[in-house]
């Protein structure tokens, strides 16, 4: 038992960051401002890096676990823990965040308030990452939306509003969905804590006490809950507030998004609803299968579409993290350990690394959108290999990496994927092949048309990364060219749990 | 040991003063000529109070308890409570009589005012017929005058003749009545009647002998559809004579009216499941007078028209007291009587001081009362509270009081149950006309910002009655508790 | 304890203080009138913490006062009592803070705020039936002339239509009131007798004399169809008054349901819950569709209180231990949220930009022109969504899973009814503040900034804010007086005995 509460000093520092930031920011200049964010958000991976390095990989269940009473009368307790699932996504927060206030670096609107507000977001995704218990961690989850709201309208393109408002609108939407079904949940059980949930499902005494609900009611329970993780993931059809959101945020915001957020709801799923709805997820698992699928495909044919290069990286998007799902429903449809282990291994690393490649290829859009002076369009570049040797350097390596390019980060996690789904459910492995051929089709036709060809006429004079930039990707490329290489320092930290999840499957 | 008469001079103290006091006032204001107005008026208001102050420092508490003079009279509680409200509500009368406009007969109208008086509270303690309609009669003549004092309006003229023509008539539907009565029971002493009455069952001349007996009340109450003189009477009679109508001779004739019906014509009641007898009628009486009261005077744009519809609606739920007396005793009524009455003295009063620096008649006239005089807005915020009914004013316990009672009589399913509902029902409706006046008063800003001073007698009359309001309802038991 | 029954005296005193004051100068008023609330709130908070949570009320002054009728003056205090008489505390101060610059009639305003305040700490307090409707009734006076003398549109329509309203419903109060006390037979108006009496009344007449009881209390809750005075009332009242409506008067109407309506007659209760639940959604949903399209930045405000009242009436119609609990939760929540939305469009926006209409405050750059006033405004449009953080979440959680133990349908309606809240509140933050996205005008606003936001204005809204999250964070704070309260006999027979 810690003395430290590490957990908590985790999530709490980068907020602490944003209280400094409010009253002592607008008395110092902007660079001043920015500094402090950086320094705040950078926190979140020294912290990490004490936790990783206490880390027991071997040891399942929770760590480092902080343990409280709160709310007597709903039953709610204060209760953060991590495990190989979330020190993964916390160190991927810790990466990511500081890239993405280094991309941002230029923005000059309002340094201090858009420092407060990505900070604020970045403690909201932590605490969703280590609350194990609903009460708090749908206050993380609601939380993250507000900066998020506000950094895409107020420093968004033009048609931030409209996209802010419809992000927000249907993740609460989902969200009040989410809340209705724990309603239930408690109502049946009597608590809301994912831990204790999670260890009555496993003794299968869950669903009994669902089935006190009434007939129809448990499945509207699992609904519920689906639906509102379906959301942010986003899971096909429930994806379409995903591309206005994400091509109009503002190049930081869009990486954390894509980074970040999008994994809040991939983690919700293999926190959430797994554990605690095997059955009806068994029962569902065609039908989810189907439609991960789509977003799969369609997400990459979707992309091949797109002449805005950024809206062209949303449905990237889309169609990765459907790869995630895609696995995570075959494992829930079908049940063999080894190829559900395969499964389960690449969902996380995929996590990982496409948190890695998207937000590189949103920074690269970014910094065509800077150089350019706002047309991000398939067409409007042409021949900048030969005018930014260096960013056509960086920006093909995170292109290759989002492509599964044997030799960088990408690669293992879809051979895992894929070898896992062949396993469980080989047709829907063939389908998704479709979406890695799109996915070729169109990250090829981006290098092509931007970097070869003739040099085009706003082109030439477009310099190459300057230092900030180049600190912005370094780093990502750095860490694609060593996962590529050695994924094992990241399987490391959560194999023995996926191990145990595949040996437990019903 | 006292011969009859002179218990009866004893227990008629009151009225001695009273008469003795305005032929005092007459007296004292032969030589008119030698001063001025304001002298004769303030001297005989002076004179006017002092045998006010002496027939209640005097007059009450005389004698015993109980019947007296063979009958004749009743000093029970209902008794002097009555009388003590009458002498209060003349009081208040007077106050304001003293800071109204010039009067060229001040010692007249202080004499009637006296006389009218003196006819209240031997109406208060009548318990024989002849008396009975004595009382009423002297009183009634009275305020006739009254209403036509102010010689200087046409419409003072009409109402005067209005309200005698009518009071007339009725004055005659009663004697009519009476004589039914004597006729079928052989007596004119209301304990005889009783026992009488419950030996004979009902007939068809009884049943008119209430009606004309109901009728003759029901106009001195304005009850509809009894009522079409009192518009017109509060109207155009002077402010303080509209005022004593409205109070106190509200008070004693229901009062009276009480007592003959419940002791005397009880049995005779039938009931409220629509037996044959009075019960019933008088239920149709009160509700129409809540119907007609209210509606009317929702259309009104002149204040007195619309203090006199209301009167006419407060009637309808006074009779509401009346019928529940049968079970809970006069009390509520009585409450309820004496609260409206100084609230409507309160009410005229206000207007009597505003008519010094204007008209007053129009509703708007009233407009940026505040401003002009706070003092009186004040006033006349507590006294249409207290009529509207709202806590913690008298107004509201009377109701209250009133409404239980009916509704403990027979369940709500009854008609006087459902009277009561629809009394409530109309108070919703009562305040929306109440607050069309404080509007124009507090909230809509003066046409004219001339400052309307206050005569200190007046002011004196106003808050003490604003007080008293204000106290009664504070502390119901103070008068509920003389009747427990 | 004894405490309590001084805030009540001490607020009449005020406003009497406060008009004498008003003579002298405008500052004299509302620093007594402050001075006044500021009693009143600590005297609360002195008791609070002395207080013991107990499933019974404890009893505070006990006099006989109208013998007659059997009548006493009874002040007792419970949990629920005293959440609600933090909030009317916290309530009255803020709302003296942000009329700090009334210049027309200061002596009469806050003299007509104090006594309003004072009949409201009495409904809170009172045990007898008839102490309680007196002090109900004398809160409706102060009520008409705020809104007639110092509102804004259409303020002598708005005030009559709202005053009329509340006097029908108690009217309606007092009908049943009576009925149950003749019927049954009462020896007194007290709340103990009435429910004695309550039982001897057959069946149909149980059902009558509550549908009378309720329907009045919860037309001042703003139930539908009942609703439709409380948007044009609300809008009409000048900030102040708007604040205390919404937030604290609303809440008398739901009081008066759970104290005396439900409690008396509780199978009559029962028979019609499905009505009074439906009835409830439906005005969840329905204020929350009719706030989405409003033009009118208040008439938003006005039906989305129209809205949360509802979640109020659907947790007392569920009437679980958890519903309720949630419903007197949402009472206090919704009280200072309120509290904060219509400060901030009336006095902070309208003061100074004259204009409510959302078109033309879209074309002005208002978080630039009013930063502060869009942070509060932003703070509390969430807080009122239910944002997890702030007082509302943990109240709407409690309601749904109360709601869902008993009916689960209503409880899906009304978490329709959260995702409604969600996109009106969106909208509204939207446009208003964050309505233009032309930099130019943005840039250039610099350079016109409207009066800046007072200190006093500033202390009310920090204080306010303060006290959602704080219960937000901790609701344990008033569930710990509110849930005993919620296990007296009484209100056991009303809840049919659901799982804790």
């Amino acid at each position: 038992m810690n003395s430290l509460p590490l957990l908590s000093l985790i999530v709490f520092a980068p907020w602490a960051g944003a209280v400094v930031l409010a009253f002592v920011g607008r008395h110092v200049g902007a660079n001043a401002n920015r500094t402090i964010t950086l320094v705040s958000s950078l926190s979140t991976l020294v912290l990490a890096g004490v936790a990783l390095a206490s880390f027991d990989p071997s040891a399942i269940g929770y760590q480092f676990t902080e343990r409280h009473a709160w709310i007597n009368t709903l039953n709610v307790n204060y209760h953060l823990g991590l495990d190989g699932l979330s020190l993964l996504l916390v160190l991927l927060t810790g990466i990511i965040s500081p890239l993405c206030l280094l991309a941002s670096w230029r923005v000059g609107r309002c340094p201090r308030a858009f420092g407060m507000l990505f900070l604020l977001l970045q403690g909201a995704a932590l605490g969703v990452f280590l609350a194990l218990d609903f009460f708090h961690w749908f206050v993380f989850w609601e939380l993250s939306l507000v900066p998020a709201f506000f950094l895409i309208k107020i420093w968004g393109g033009p048609g931030a509003s409209r996209a802010a408002y419809q992000f927000v609108i249907y993740t609460l939407a989902g969200g009040a969905c989410m809340l209705l079904g724990f309603a239930a949940l408690y109502v049946a059980t009597g608590t809301l804590n994912f831990t204790e949930l999670a260890q009555m499902a496993a003794a299968g005494e869950l669903a009994p006490k669902l089935a006190t609900l009434g007939t129809f009611w448990p499945q509207v329970v699992f609904v519920g809950v689906l639906l509102g993780l379906a959301v942010k993931v986003p899971l096909f059809p429930f994806h379409t507030w995903l591309p206005p959101a994400y091509a109009e945020a503002p190049t930081g915001v869009s990486m954390f998004l894509t980074g970040v957020m999008s994994k809040m709801g991939v983690y919700g799923f293999l926190r959430i609803l797994w554990p605690l709805f095997p059955e009806p997820l068994h029962a569902a698992a065609p039908c989810l299968l189907w439609l991960a699928l789509g977003g799969v495909v369609l997400g990459a044919f979707a992309a091949m579409k797109q002449t805005d290069l950024k809206r062209m990286v949303a449905y990237s998007s889309i169609n990765h993290l459907s790869y995630c799902l895609l696995a995570l429903f075959a494992v829930a449809g079908a049940s063999k350990p080894d190829a559900a282990a395969a499964a389960l291994s690449g969902t996380l690393l995929q996590m990982f690394n496409h948190g890695l490649s998207a937000a590189a290829l949103f920074a690269c859009v970014g910094i065509i959108e800077a150089r350019s002076g706002g047309p991000r369009g398939l067409n409007d570049f042409g021949g900048l290999r030969t005018v930014t040797p260096l960013f056509a350097g960086f920006c093909g390596i995170a292109m290759f990496s989002s492509l599964g390019l044997p030799g960088l980060n990408g690669f293992v996690g879809e051979f895992l994927i894929f070898r896992g789904v062949f396993g469980l459910a080989p047709w829907a492995a063939g389908v998704a092949c479709l979406g890695l051929l799109a996915t070729a089709l169109f990250l090829l036709t981006f290098w092509q048309r931007v970097f070869h060809g003739p040099v085009a006429a706003g082109v030439a004079a477009f310099r190459d990364l300057d230092r900030v930039e180049f600190l912005t990707l370094l780093p990502l490329v750095i860490l694609m060219f060593l996962l590529g290489v050695l994924p094992q320092i990241v399987i490391a930290l959560f194999n023995p749990l996926v191990t145990a999840w595949a040996a437990n499957l019903p | 040991m006292s011969t009859p008469y002179g218990e009866l001079l004893i227990a008629l103290r009151p009225e001695i003063c009273l008469v003795g006091g305005a032929l005092a006032v007459l007296a004292v204001d032969l030589p008119k000529n030698s001063r001025s107005a304001q002298t004769r008026l303030h001297l005989s208001v002076a004179l006017g109070l002092l045998a006010l102050a002496a027939a209640y420092a005097w007059g009450l508490n005389a004698g015993v308890p109980g019947p007296l003079f063979g009958g004749v009279l009743s000093l029970d509680m209902l008794g002097q409570a009555t009388r003590a409200g009458v002498l209060g509500l003349a009081v208040l009368t007077l106050g304001i009589t003293a800071g109204t406009s010039r009067l060229r007969h001040p010692a007249e109208l202080v004499a009637m005012i006296l006389l009218a008086t003196a006819g209240f509270t031997l109406m208060a303690v009548a318990q024989q017929l002849l008396l009975a309609f004595l009382a009423l009669e002297s009183a009634s003549l009275s305020l006739y005058v009254l209403a036509g004092f102010d010689k200087t309006r046409p419409e003072s003229a009409e109402a005067g003749l209005k309200y005698f023509l009518f009071g007339g008539v009725s004055a005659a539907f009663l004697l009519f009545g009476f004589s039914l009565i004597y006729g079928l029971t052989g007596s004119i002493e209301l304990p005889v009647i009783s026992t009488q009455l419950a030996l004979t069952g009902p007939s068809p001349l009884l049943v008119v002998a209430l009606v004309m007996i109901l009728v003759g009340f029901g106009y001195k109450a304005a009850a509809a559809p009894f009522h079409l003189w009192a518009p017109d009477v509060y109207e155009g009679a002077p402010a303080s004579s509209a005022a004593l109508i409205a109070s106190a001779s509200k008070l004693a004739g229901l009062a009276l009216f009480v007592r003959l019906l419940w002791p005397g014509f009880g049995a005779a009641s039938g009931s409220l499941a629509g037996a044959a007898g009075w019960l019933p009628v008088v239920v149709m009486i009160s509700a129409a007078s809540i119907l007609l009261g209210n509606f009317a005077a929702l259309a009104q744009r002149n204040v007195r028209r619309l203090l006199a519809y209301s009167a006419i609606a407060h009637a309808g739920a006074l009779l509401i007291g009346v019928i529940a007396a049968g079970l809970i005793g006069p009390g509520a009524l009585y409450y309820y009587a004496l609260t409206y009455g100084l609230a409507t003295v309160g009410a005229f009063g206000v207007i009597a001081v505003v008519e010094r620096s204007g008209r007053c008649q129009d509703i708007t006239d009233l407009a940026g009362l505040r401003a002009r005089s706070p003092l009186l807005a004040g006033c006349l915020f507590v006294f249409v509270l207290s009529l509207a009914g709202i806590p913690p004013l008298a107004g509201f316990v009377g109701k209250f009081v009133v409404f239980t009672g009916a509704l403990q009589m027979d369940g709500i399913s009854s008609s006087a149950g459902w009277l009561a509902v629809l009394a409530i029902a109309m108070s919703a409706v009562a305040l929306y006309y109440y607050l069309i006046i404080l509007k124009q008063a507090l909230v809509v800003p003066a046409k004219d910002t001339t400052p309307i001073k206050v005569p200190a007698p007046a002011a004196l009359a106003l808050l003490s009655a604003a007080a008293l309001i204000v106290l009664f309802g504070l502390w119901p038991s103070l008068l509920l508790g003389l009747f427990q | 304890m004894n405490l309590l029954p001084w805030t009540i005296y001490v607020s009449f005193a005020g406003s009497f203080l406060a008009l004498v004051a008003g003579a002298r100068s405008a500052a004299a008023a509302r620093w007594t009138a402050l001075a006044t609330a500021v009693a009143a709130t600590t005297l609360t908070f002195l008791a609070a913490r002395d207080f013991v949570p107990g499933s019974s009320l404890q009893t505070l002054v006990n006099v006989p006062w109208i013998a007659g009728l059997g009548v006493n003056y009874h002040l007792a205090v419970d949990g629920i009592s005293l959440t609600l008489l933090v909030l009317t505390g916290l309530a009255a101060t803020a709302g003296i803070l942000f009329s700090w610059n009334i210049e027309e009639r200061p002596g009469e305003f806050f003299a007509l705020f104090l006594a309003l305040i004072g009949g409201v700490y009495g409904v809170f307090l009172s045990a007898d039936v008839f102490v309680l409707f007196v002090f109900y009734e004398i809160a409706i006076v102060p009520k008409y002339f705020l809104i007639a003398i110092w509102g804004s549109t259409n303020r002598e329509y708005g005030a009559m239509k709202l005053v009329l309203y509340s006097f029908a419903g108690s009217s309606l109060v007092l009908a049943g009131m009576i009925w149950a006390y003749a019927a049954g037979g009462a020896t007194g108006f007290g709340l103990a007798q009435l429910a004695e009496a309550a039982v001897h009344l057959p069946f149909p007449e149980q059902v009558a004399v509550f549908a009378l009881l309720f329907t009045g209390f919860a037309t001042l809750a703003g139930m539908f169809p009942l609703h439709t005075w409380a948007p044009t009332g609300h809008v009409a009242a000048p900030t102040a008054a708007s604040m205390l409506l919404a937030g604290v008067v609303m809440k008398l109407g739901a009081y008066g349901c759970l104290r005396v309506a439900m409690p008396l007659f509780p199978d009559a209760f029962l028979y019609c819950q499905p009505v009074i639940a439906w009835l409830a959604v439906v005005g969840i949903v329905y204020a929350g569709c009719i706030a989405l399209v409003q033009e009118d930045f208040k008439f938003v405000i006005g039906y989305s209180s129209v809205s949360h009242m509802g979640f109020v009436l659907l947790g007392l119609a569920a009437a679980t231990p958890l519903a309720l609990a949630g419903a007197v939760l949402q009472m206090f929540s919704h009280g200072v949220i309120a509290g904060l939305l219509f400060a901030v469009v009336g006095r902070m926006v309208y003061e100074r930009t004259h204009t409510r209409r959302l078109a033309d405050l879209k074309a002005m750059p208002l978080h630039r022109l009013l930063p502060f006033a869009a942070v509060i405004f932003v703070v509390a449009g969430l807080a009122s969504l239910g944002l997890p953080g702030f007082s509302g979440f943990p109240a709407e959680l409690s309601i749904l899973i109360g709601t869902w133990q008993e009916n689960p349908l209503w409880a899906v309606v009304a978490a329709l009814g959260i995702i409604v809240a969600g996109a009106f509140t969106l909208r509204v933050i939207q446009v208003s503040f964050f309505g233009t996205t032309n930099l130019a005008a943005i840039a250039a606003a610099g350079n016109h900034p409207l009066p800046p936001i007072t200190r006093a204005e500033k202390a009310g809204a920090l204080l306010l804010i303060a006290a959602t999250l704080y219960v937000g964070l901790k609701p344990d704070v008033l569930l710990d007086w509110i849930v005993p309260a919620l296990q007296s006999p009484v209100f056991q027979a009303v809840m049919k005995g659901g799982n804790p």
